[in-house]
């Protein structure tokens, strides 16, 4: 699935309960609220992690502890167990 | 005037220091920010008009957001702040295939109110993939001149030039400005409460530069924060009114971050004119193998397997070629000099020292190479992903994984290595426990101490369960000892002196690329260069302090007359006598050199190379080569090392070791296989011996103390290795951690706690072996 990621969505996001790390291969999820050290959140901040962006599972290791994600036309990775503390907000239509 | 100052920010992976290279050509300059090691970079580039201007490289960053002393450097290089001037100009590099997270840091230092010049670079990209972007567009949006640049193929880069040109010639009003304006109401007094507190010196009584400066106070100032410079009331403004915020219910770092986001996600759709999508196809297709978690580890593995190679076994005949080439150089030199203490000075001391600096650059380059590529490439980006687990596991990034690989094979350019790494904790703490992997100077160490005192294969004895060779079992315990302790040390250390918890990992994987030559080359001579005249002044003097210490004094009290002996020989074998030798190498005769013993048995043996040494029978060679060694004996043990040894003797005594030992100690503290050839002259074998060399084996095993108890026993042998597997005996890696980190502090922390480790260990083996009933 090729996919273009829509810019902010208006409105405040609703949380799900779900965290970026639960997103599957190729899903597409709207981030809600990141949590955890403040330099940690302000750096993913000022990367584009703010509540309402779609982002895109790319890479999902488990063993290795990591994932890769796609926001805005860039790419991220993470550790799967800091990615616990970004939630996602209401999944869009796939 | 001084020539003006352009700085050149962007992005990691933006490609900058491409863009910096085509600028600057091959004339950059590579130093440290004050403080932090950091690398510094900087270049001359030339303006369409012929004037020089110097070029700064800022280290890359996503934001001037700080909280280290390190990521300040940005908003202090680019805002002026003490101890920089502001630049005249600045080139903000932005990688146009993910341009909204690169205009984020646009944003920031177009609200500095700078001459800023964007350079727009894989612009080929984005057109190989038929999307293409307004460049006026995007520069109507920003208010500043905007470049479409490609670093790699060169193309853009004189239009950049005629850019920075225009833009140092402008006018004061052609400064950037902030173009979000986005602040709501309560932000914009948030700040505006903070604005009073930037001091005189950064605003430059500039409005649109001193709020930008209040917003940068409240995202960046934390309670632990490691920002210097920063005024106190400016830090309590700034973390009362984020508290008061916080109390509020709002999030000013949020907010902050979303004002500029807001802007970027609204003005993009004008930049282009088919959406921008992602751009990552063959890159996602590599990475499906590359990083997968069976086939990608195996991959990884065989590259370390092939830099490790190439460090261990390629680059075994280039330093055989060194050590060649300054050996021939020494026997011409010989040639050349009168013989006596000047040219032993020239010869041992100087180019010997000279010698142990480019001993070390076919491990450096070849390194060098293989981390560029790597880097360049992309694939470091994946190998840190791929063993950030394991690293973690230690308290280490795993970015730390090649240096601490290299260190098996030399310490100096796996030290070197510790700059791929982001974070200055992280940087230290690899270079701290590097030291401790066995490296290749440590196996002539080994190698002799094993062959002289454990039972080969074929001696009873010598095999484990009847297969395994106890000698090789041996070796193979010492490298798992010294990953078990290495590793042990950086747990230890990062719990300790480099506390603080792992940061969460936020990384990038750059798209593959081909890595370019040029860079790669460019690369290796920065280093070769870095090493030999930084570090290498340190080796240099070091060595010659060495020489000094074995060498001197040099009128001693000799217990025999070597020359009289030397002169008897050659008389009974029907050879004339050599009379009377001076320093000067010229025959007279001083009384003064006769009181003190005449002629040294050294320079008997030189006068008789001087003259045809076929004619010399045999036997006569051998017994003046014999004489030689036991006056070199002698006078080694009267040096001041050998002084040296015998007061540390009281120390080293527990672990099991004697004076001798112990000035072999000293010489190693040149280069651990330097152990080697110290203890063939203490023994009076001659300084030629090396570790298989049958009569130092024996020689070691004959040695008693006093009361007749043999030296050297299998205990002792145990103990010598442990201290050489955790002391830092190495000048050379003392000088590359002092050029590394710019300060005496961490080679002297290096060296305190490596030695205490390996005493202690030392002692442990060697008394609990005792107590074991072991001899």
């Amino acid at each position: 699935m090729s996919t273009t990621l829509d810019p902010l969505v208006p409105g405040i996001p609703t949380p799900t309960g779900r965290s970026l790390a639960d997103l599957v291969y190729d899903e597409i999820g709207i981030l809600g609220a990141v949590e955890g050290e403040r330099s940690f959140r302000r750096r993913l901040l000022e990367m584009g992690f703010l509540p309402g962006t779609p982002v895109r599972m790319v890479r999902n290791i488990p063993i290795g502890d990591v994932l890769e994600v796609e926001l805005r036309t860039s790419r991220v990775s993470l550790r799967i167990s800091e990615a616990r503390s970004i939630h996602l907000a209401a999944p869009v239509q796939p | 005037m001084s020539r003006p100052v352009v700085a050149i920010a962007g992005n990691p992976n933006s490609g900058k220091t491409t863009l910096f290279n085509q600028l600057t050509g091959a004339n950059a300059k590579v130093g440290n920010y004050a403080g932090v090691t950091v690398e510094q970079r900087e270049g001359g580039m030339t303006l369409p008009d012929g004037r020089d201007v110097l070029l700064l490289d800022i280290p890359g960053t996503y934001s001037l957001s700080a909280r280290s002393a390190e990521e300040q450097i940005a908003i202090s290089v680019m805002a002026g702040l003490n101890p920089y001037h502001e630049p005249d100009a600045v080139i903000v590099v932005v990688d146009s295939t993910q341009l909204a997270r690169n205009l984020y840091l646009v944003l920031q230092i177009l609200e500095l109110r700078l001459k800023v010049v964007v350079a727009l670079n894989m612009t080929d990209v984005l057109a190989a993939n038929h999307v293409s972007i307004d460049v006026d567009a995007v520069s109507a949006a920003l208010g500043v001149p905007v470049v479409a640049v490609s670093a790699r193929r060169g193309g853009g880069v004189k239009d950049l030039r005629a850019a920075v040109q225009k833009s140092l010639e402008a006018p004061e009003t052609e400064r950037s400005r902030a173009v979000t304006n986005g602040w709501d109401a309560r932000l914009s007094e948030d700040v505006a409460a903070v604005e009073p507190f930037v001091p005189k010196g950064w605003d430059r009584d500039d409005d649109g530069r001193r709020r930008a400066l209040a917003g940068w106070a409240i995202m960046s100032i934390d309670d632990d924060d490691e920002l210097w410079d920063v005024p106190d009331d400016l830090r309590a403004a700034a973390l009362g009114r984020r508290r008061a915020a916080t109390a509020a219910g709002r999030d000013l770092d949020l907010d902050l971050a979303r004002a500029r986001y807001e802007w970027i996600d609204a003005q993009l759709p004008a930049f282009f004119e088919t959406p921008l999508t992602p751009l990552r196809k063959v890159t996602d297709a590599i990475d499906k193998v590359l990083i997968h978690p069976a086939a990608g580890m195996l991959l990884f593995l065989v590259v370390m397997a092939l830099v490790f190679e190439s460090l261990f076994t390629w680059s075994a005949p280039l330093i055989d070629g060194v050590e060649a080439g300054v050996e021939a150089f020494t026997t011409g030199l010989t040639m050349l000099l009168p013989a006596g203490l000047l040219s032993d000075f020239i010869t041992q001391g100087l180019v010997a020292g000279v010698g142990a600096v480019l001993v070390f650059l076919p491990q450096i380059l070849m390194l060098f190479l293989f981390i560029s590529i790597l880097e360049d490439s992309g694939y470091m980006a994946r190998a840190a992903f791929l063993m950030d687990r394991v690293m973690k596991a230690i308290g280490l990034t795993g970015r730390a994984f090649v240096p601490m690989l290299s260190g098996y094979a030399c310490a100096i350019p796996a030290i070197m290595a510790t700059r791929t790494m982001e974070r200055q904790r992280d940087r230290l703490l690899t270079m701290m426990v590097v030291p401790i992997m066995t490296c290749s100077a440590r196996l002539p160490v080994y190698t002799l101490v094993i062959a002289a005192l454990f039972p080969p294969p074929s001696a009873e004895g010598g095999t484990l369960l009847g297969f395994f060779s106890l000698q090789a079992l041996i070796m193979v315990a010492m490298y798992l000892f010294s990953t078990v302790m290495a590793l042990a040390a950086a747990f230890v250390l990062g719990r300790t002196v480099f506390k603080g918890t792992t940061p969460p990992l936020v990384l990038e994987l750059p798209p593959y690329r081909m890595p370019h030559p040029a860079s790669v080359l460019r690369m290796m001579w920065e280093r070769g260069r870095l090493f030999v005249t930084e570090a290498g002044t340190v080796i240099l003097t070091c060595s010659v302090v060495l020489w000094v210490l074995l060498t001197f004094p040099q009128d001693v009290e000799l217990s025999r007359d070597y020359a009289a002996e030397g002169n008897a020989a050659r008389v009974a074998a029907g050879v004339a006598p050599i009379l009377d030798v001076d320093d000067d190498g010229g025959v007279g005769d001083d009384d003064a050199d006769a009181e003190t013993g005449g002629v040294a048995a050294g320079e008997v043996i030189d006068a008789a190379a001087a003259e045809d040494a076929s004619l010399l029978p045999v036997a006569l060679m051998a017994a003046l080569q014999d004489l030689r060694a036991a006056e070199a004996a002698e006078r080694l043990r009267l040096s001041y090392g050998g002084r040296l040894g015998r007061l540390i003797e009281p120390t080293i005594a527990p672990l099991g070791f004697d004076w001798k030992i112990g000035v072999g100690l000293i010489g190693a503290f040149a280069a651990r296989e330097v152990f080697v050839s110290t203890m063939g002259i203490v023994y009076g074998i001659g300084d030629e011996a090396d570790e298989t060399s049958m009569p130092l084996r024996e020689r070691l095993h004959a040695e008693t103390w006093p009361d007749g108890r043999p030296v050297y026993t299998p205990l002792v042998g145990l103990s010598l290795m442990v201290f050489f597997a955790l002391a830092a005996q190495c000048m050379s890696t003392l000088a590359v951690v002092r050029r590394e980190t710019r300060t005496w502090r961490w080679p002297i922390f290096l060296f305190t706690y490596m030695t205490a480790m390996a005493w202690a260990s030392s002692f442990v083996v060697y008394q609990g072996g005792r107590l074991l009933g072991f001899s």
